[in-house]
């Protein structure tokens, strides 16, 4: 009875504030140092208690403050998580940067020359000139078949016997046969010999025009000639595009994958119950799991744009400042994924599939990081324009091998921006201080 | 031995009991690689489908037509926009409207006529540098195509050389037909290698492992009981995403099926091996999975899968001998595309084998004298 | 001045109900049903009750972590339904596995409490101070609390919950799996607040003794309220049914322990304490039938403790619940079961029997089955177990006990060939448990603290696994399912998951599992932890039996209690063998001549005093 008088006597006025989270009051907070406890039997204790302030307002910075201290002080203690947030990124970088390349040089090519005249010595003279392919001349055909079979050559040009008699009367015949199995890389191949053994018609005709008098060239119909120009892209390398791309999946990694796990970990291991039974607000508990996760993230984009910038030379044409602007909108998105499927799962090793399955894997698959979306079947277009990672993909590629696009940047950010503040909010949702 | 047998055949028993009562675990074996194999059998194609490009035609003359009509009548191309100026070309292009812009230029026209070299420009956004690549070499066959046409009629015919191509093994050159027997061997290496890295990581967090060395079974036996469950489930998948390939996207197996699943089977042992020894050094499931899931990226993306081995430098290619992922995917796509035989791919054999001799062992050692 | 009646109370329960759905079976669970509690301020009050009466549920919902879904409950005068965060920033709360993060230091949970609980800078060097000398902690606030011992979290956890006094306090079991020491420290820590800072605490516990220090006691069962009072009216309930009985000199407690335990329709309790056996009769128990039981062994009336009242109402309750016929027959059956583990277990079963008590199966039994000599086990520069030895003969109960963190566990496990030694011998049944094969594990059998059978397997599928990995096939190995199904009543629930058997069923289908094989020698680990005192009698009750047939049983407890059901027990501290002896040489050894000490009190004595003496090495706390 005694304390519940004191409450009244000893803060008067502290219990409106109370119901209206004390956002006025900066409460004296209620631990209470042991020379007071005789105070408090008169009355001091009930001072400190009954005040809405270590709930209220005014707690929410040292909260957080704190909570992102414990937060980061886990993170740099856990081996498990710097090597998913800071050693596989590394790594990454450089398999994407070092170890893949879509592009072909010097594909080596056996030449079967069955007519040794010099007719098809001049024809196939053509394939030299190829940056990206490198002819060697084989005699037979039969061995040529079991270089082909071991792969020791991508491709067999055979110059048949009968060929420049053919030719002389006007229209010759050379078989191009292309290993299949790696299709895209035999695609582009073949194009290339394509075009290498076409261009001795051009050469010829040009010859022809030449010798020919002036009359009869204008009699001809003359010839149509590609003159490509790649923009965005002068050296036409794939480390131009996967090594911006790198940057997605690394935040997604972090962002998504990571945090999940961690999130997930103290459901698992209950530590959020005894949280929970404390001022903590869920804003600060989800805040807190945001900043770090968050720091590291750019921490990554970091060494992304290290690794760009001076050890793969990938050129950067748009404003960085967007770049990193962005960047930060879609690690939201993915730490807003991250906690939303913690939340739901409650469980490492369900969290760890679900984010896997549904963050990790589309962004290197359906955003357009390795196959262009344009090439898929339209479902799946659906389905990867409903990635944020593709509209992230878009945007980071322009900025840095176009340059400031604005309709492009002011539209992805803004569905970025939807993206993140939905999912954040449901993930804020979700996030009760509930065990039901 | 029977005795043996018997231990074996009980433990095997309770480890696919363990595994598959878990509704989650039924869920995560099949959905993923099912799914898996349908989005990558769709997804994952170099080849062009459907490209968006931009005519700027200054000439308007009649060859400039015929050869736009080519360009549209190809099923690959279709015209996005069609342009007056110059200046139009950023726009279309930065904002991603068209892959590619065709400008023809205005004397195209009087420079074919006069018999002479007739440029067509072909600006293209390579900001994904391999399908501008395709798009280019596209464009080019078709104006090659049309160069014949036009050189046919005139007198006296130039000599012309006709390429006949042929693509071994996959004839239409679909990136899919190298994809899916490709992922026969990834895609259940993921999950063999989780569930085997798992498998004794969480029977130590949930204490059944200790129940488990005080019986008599022999550390030896507790391996192969682990390691033939997770063997028979990677095989199942292999052959969940094979049936995908045969069946969904008809993709006909040159080679035969005794040779792919002797691979396969030899494959999924090393590969289980990994698991095994993950396990064995990780105190509990949270670890067992970072090492996985740290392993597996490196160890997928340099098997040869997405890009080739022989496209890596020098360095990452000796890295790669240790990956029985890259053996097993060269193996898989031998047989199945190109129907070799067991003595061909002997050198992907030999390592696999050497994997497994060495990851196998390890794991049962491991049992036993990790025990903290 | 008078407030209102809410302000008063700290807490009040009106017909409060709690469902859960459980998921596999889709049923629905009546975890609470319709209970009404006031709870006044400044008082330490105590839920009781058995595993599965809803203790920790209504706590959970007391936090606002579960959601009431039916009545009202008050906390603070504020409904917890409307406004759980004030609640939950008023309150403090130690759910039973307290979630301190193990990566962070003692000090840094520390400070991640009080920062969370708005403490300010100035309040908090003397509140620190306090709280680690009182939970004597203070030489270990740089340690990651991941490598605290478990009693050390224990008191770590609740530091955090006092970093400032909260207004009510909420402990959840707080002394489950502590050992005697700690839990006296635990239990001083919270008198000391309540009688400072005038904190009111709610606590559940199954640890009867210590419900006697509260104010208040509320019995649960199966969801709803029992009994209610202070501890003195709830041992009026047992008033003149208590009884002390002298065994014969010589005989272990146990022998009569279990003779009238058995006998439940003139016994409602009975158990050792103290070298005598302390027993509760039923009020309606027919004297020469008593006198007949007791053969003339010497009765004291004794004062009532609480736990005689628990067992008192529970055995009312239990009776009400069940159809009468069946309380009827209740003696026959308790006693019919252990006939029937005396029957069905073990080849040494019938000459033991026969042998019972008579000097000649003595010396028979002197064999040793178990032999430790100069024993060490290190890790690292830490050594947990310094140099132990004894030995164990065939057919004893024989006792390991210590406080947490003093190498029992570490002894344990080299005894079970899970963990090799650094030094000495060790011989178990005839062989080095570790280096030698299958034929020699197939001696033992083993009961983890934990549940540590596969929870997706059935019960049926468990056995039958386990079985054949003791080479147990076809119709041997249905046999011995059929006997051990039997014996530890599972009848009926083969097909059950057992991971959703409920807590009891866990334990005996563990110990089934782990005497499929008719071992030698049963090891069990803390088998009691957290268990309520009904489920300790049976299971010790089992045990007893067991050991009457010849196997040899070797157990770990925090109960000391316990300890005068065994042989022999051991007490170690930081890795030391301190005593080893019969319980009676163990409390002499403490200096209580003849039976003043009760077991606890002896094994504090010993522990306090090795501590206190050659203090060359500090204390130390095990570090795994």
């Amino acid at each position: 009875m005694n304390k519940s008088d004191s409450k009244l006597d000893g803060r008067p006025g502290s219990k409106p504030d109370d119901k209206s989270n004390g956002a006025l009051s900066l409460p004296k907070p209620p631990g209470n140092p042991p020379e007071s406890a005789s105070r408090k039997r008169e009355g001091g204790a009930g001072g400190s208690r009954g005040t809405g302030g270590p709930g209220g307002l005014a707690g929410f910075w040292p909260r957080l403050a704190s909570l992102t201290r414990k937060e980061i002080r886990q993170l740099l203690r856990d081996p498990g998580s710097l090597a998913i947030g800071i050693g596989l990124p590394l790594v990454l970088i450089l398999i994407f940067g070092f170890g893949l390349s879509l592009d072909v040089r010097n594909a080596p090519v056996a030449v079967v020359l069955e007519d040794p005249s010099p007719m098809a010595v001049d024809v196939i003279a053509g394939l030299e000139l190829s940056p990206y392919i490198s002819p060697v001349v084989v005699i037979s055909m039969h061995d040529t078949e079991r270089l082909m079979l071991e792969r020791k050559v991508d491709a067999i040009v055979r110059v048949p016997s009968d060929f420049s008699r053919n030719l002389a009367a006007g229209d010759a015949r050379l078989q191009v046969l292309v290993h299949g199995t790696e299709a895209s890389r035999a695609l582009i191949i073949r194009s290339y010999l394509n075009l290498a053994l076409s261009q001795w018609t051009q050469r010829q005709a040009e010859r022809g025009r030449m010798a020919e008098p002036a009359a009869a060239a204008a009699s001809r119909t003359g010839m149509v000639v590609p003159v490509e120009r790649m923009w965005f892209n002068a050296a036409n390398t794939s480390t131009w595009y996967l090594v911006p791309g790198l940057i997605v999946l690394i935040m997604t990694l972090v962002g998504a994958f990571l945090t999940a796990m961690v999130m997930a970990r103290e459901w698992e291991r209950g530590t959020l119950e005894a949280l929970f039974v404390s001022p903590v607000r869920p804003n600060e508990i989800l805040l807190a799991k945001i900043i770090p996760y968050f720091l590291m993230g750019m921490l990554g984009l970091g060494m992304c744009l290290v690794a760009a910038q001076f050890l793969f030379e990938v050129p950067m044409y748009g404003s960085l400042l967007i770049l990193l602007g962005s960047s930060m909108l879609y690690l939201l998105v993915a730490l807003g994924i991250g906690l939303l499927i913690s939340s739901v799962t409650r469980n490492q090793f369900l969290a760890s599939q679900v984010a896997l399955l549904s963050s990790f894997m589309p962004a290197l698959m359906l955003s357009g990081f390795m196959f262009d979306l344009r090439n898929v079947p339209v479902v799946i277009q659906w389905i990867g324009k409903a990635l944020p990672a593709t509209y992230f993909m878009e945007l980071i590629r322009t900025l840095y091998l176009a340059g400031n696009v604005w309709p492009l940047i002011f539209k992805n950010c803004a569905i970025l921006a939807t993206y993140a503040i939905s999912l954040l909010a449901l993930a804020r949702l979700v996030t009760r201080k509930r065990l039901d | 031995m029977l005795d043996f047998l018997r231990r074996i055949a009980s433990l095997c028993r309770k480890e696919l009991l363990a595994i598959f009562k878990d509704p989650a675990n039924r869920v995560i074996l099949i959905v993923p690689s099912l799914v898996e194999s349908f989005l990558f059998g769709y997804a994952a194609t170099y080849d062009l489908t459907n490209v968006p490009y931009a005519l700027l035609d200054q000439s308007g003359g009649i060859h400039a037509a015929e050869l736009v009509a080519r360009l549209d009548g190809s099923g690959v191309f279709h015209r996005a926009a069609t342009l007056r100026t110059q200046k139009e070309i950023a726009d279309v292009i930065d904002a991603g409207k068209a892959l590619v812009v065709v400008q023809i230029g205005q004397r195209f026209e009087q420079q074919l006529n006069e018999g002479g070299m007739a440029p067509v420009q072909l600006i293209l956004d390579a900001r994904n540098s391999n399908t501008a690549g395709s798009a280019a070499a596209y464009i080019g066959g078709i104006i090659e195509g049309y160069n014949a046409t036009l050189q046919s009629g005139a007198a006296p015919p130039l000599p012309q050389i006709t390429v006949e191509s042929r693509a071994w093994y996959n004839p239409n050159l679909e990136t899919r037909w190298n994809l899916l027997p490709g992922l026969i061997a990834s895609l259940s290496m993921i999950q063999t290698l989780m569930l085997s890295a798992l498998s004794v990581a969480r029977e130590r967090e949930n204490g059944t492992f200790d129940q488990l060395l005080v019986t008599p079974f022999s550390p030896m036996e507790v391996m192969i009981g682990k390691a033939i469950p997770s063997i028979m489930i990677g095989l199942t998948q292999s052959t969940i995403v094979m049936m995908v390939a045969l069946f969904w996207f008809r993709i006909p197996m040159a080679g035969s099926l005794v040779t792919l699943y002797t691979g396969l089977t030899l494959f999924t042992v090393a590969s289980v091996g990994l698991g095994l020894s993950i396990s064995a050094v990780s105190a509990n499931m949270q670890q067992a999975m970072l090492y996985t899931f740290m392993l597996i990226m490196p160890l997928i993306l340099l098997s040869g899968l997405a890009t080739p081995v022989r496209n890596m430098p020098e360095f990452l290619q000796i890295a790669t001998l240790i990956n029985p992922l890259r053996f097993a995917i060269d193996l898989v796509q031998r047989v199945y595309l190109e129907g070799v035989g067991l003595l061909t791919v002997i050198h992907d054999l030999i390592p696999l084998l050497i994997i497994s001799a060495i990851t196998l062992p390890l794991a049962a050692w491991l049992f036993r004298h990790r025990l903290l | 001045m008078g407030e209102t009646m809410n302000e008063a109370a700290a807490l009040v329960a009106s017909a409060v109900h709690k469902r859960f759905l459980a998921k596999e079976t889709g049923k629905i669970i009546h975890a609470v049903t319709d209970v009404s509690l006031r709870l006044s301020s400044g008082t330490l009050t105590a839920l009781v009750g058995p595993d599965g009466a809803g203790k920790t549920t209504l706590l959970r919902m007391t936090a606002g972590l579960l959601k009431v879904d039916e009545g009202q409950l008050e906390v603070l005068g504020i409904d917890v339904a409307l406004d759980p965060q004030t609640i939950q920033d008023r309150i403090g709360y130690m759910p039973q596995r307290f979630g301190l993060y193990e990566d962070l230091s003692v000090q840094e949970n520390l400070d991640l409490y009080a920062d969370l609980h708005g403490v300010p800078a100035s309040a908090r060097a003397a509140r620190y101070a306090r709280l680690l000398q009182m939970t004597g902690l203070a030489s270990f606030t740089r340690r990651p609390a991941g490598k605290l011992s478990g009693g050390m979290k224990q008191k770590l956890g609740l530091a955090c919950t006092l970093v400032r006094s909260p207004e009510l306090l909420l402990l959840d079991e707080p002394t489950v799996g502590v050992d005697p020491l700690s839990r006296r420290e635990l239990w001083d820590i919270v008198q000391q607040m309540i009688d400072e800072e005038h904190l009111t605490v709610l606590v559940t516990t199954a640890f009867l003794g210590e419900a006697e220090h509260c104010a208040h006691v509320f019995v649960l069962h199966e969801g709803k309220v029992l009994a209610e009072g202070t501890p003195e009216e709830i041992r009026q309930r047992a008033r003149g049914l208590c009884f002390d009985a002298v065994p014969p000199p010589g005989q272990p407690p146990r022998i009569l322990q279990s003779r009238l335990f058995d006998d439940a329709r003139s016994i409602i309790d009975a158990v050792p304490h103290g070298g005598v056996v302390h027993f509760v009769r039923q009020p309606a128990a027919d004297q020469r039938h008593l006198d007949a039981l007791l053969e003339s062994t010497p009765v004291t009336e004794v004062e009532a403790r609480l736990e005689d009242g628990f067992m008192v109402l529970l055995r009312k309750q239990q009776d009400m619940d069940r159809p009468a016929a069946h309380a009827e027959s209740g003696t026959r059956e308790r006693t019919e079961k252990m006939e029937r583990v005396k029957g069905t277990q073990g080849t040494a079963g019938p000459e033991r029997m026969a042998a019972e008590d008579e000097p000649e199966g003595r010396e028979k039994v002197d064999e040793v089955v178990i032999e430790v000599r100069d024993l060490v086990r290190r890790f690292g520069d830490f050594t947990a177990v310094d140099h132990v030895s004894f030995s164990v003969r065939r057919g004893e109960i024989f006792g390991l006990l210590g406080p947490n963190g003093a190498g029992k566990t570490t002894t344990f496990r080299m005894l079970c060939g899970l963990l090799p030694a650094s030094g000495g011998f060790l011989q178990v049944a005839g062989v080095n448990l570790l280096r030698a094969r299958a034929a020699a594990r197939r001696k033992i059998g083993y009961v983890s603290q934990r549940f540590s059978l596969y929870s997706d397997l059935s019960v049926m599928e468990n056995l039958e696994f386990f079985g054949s990995a003791y080479g147990l096939h076809g119709s041997r190995l249905r046999e011995r399912i059929a006997i051990v199904m039997q014996q530890f009543d599972l009848q009926g629930r083969e097909k059950s998951p057992s991971g959703q058997l409920p807590g009891g069923f866990k334990q005996r289908l563990a110990m089934a599992v782990g005497l499929l094989h008719e071992p030698e020698i049963l090891f069990l680990d803390e088998p009691t932890s957290g268990t309520d005192p009904m489920k300790r009698r049976e299971f010790w009750r089992r045990i007893t039996a067991l050991s009457e047939v010849g196997t040899t049983i070797v157990i770990t407890t925090h109960f000391m209690e316990e300890a005068e059901y065994c042989d022999r027990i051991v007490i170690q501290d930081a890795g030391k063998l301190l005593a080893l002896g019969t319980p009676r040489e163990v409390r002499v050894q403490a200096g209580g001549e003849g039976n003043h000490l009760d077991m606890e009190e002896a094994f504090i004595g010993i522990v306090e005093r090795a501590r206190r003496t050659p203090a060359e090495t500090p204390r130390r706390e095990a570090v795994r």
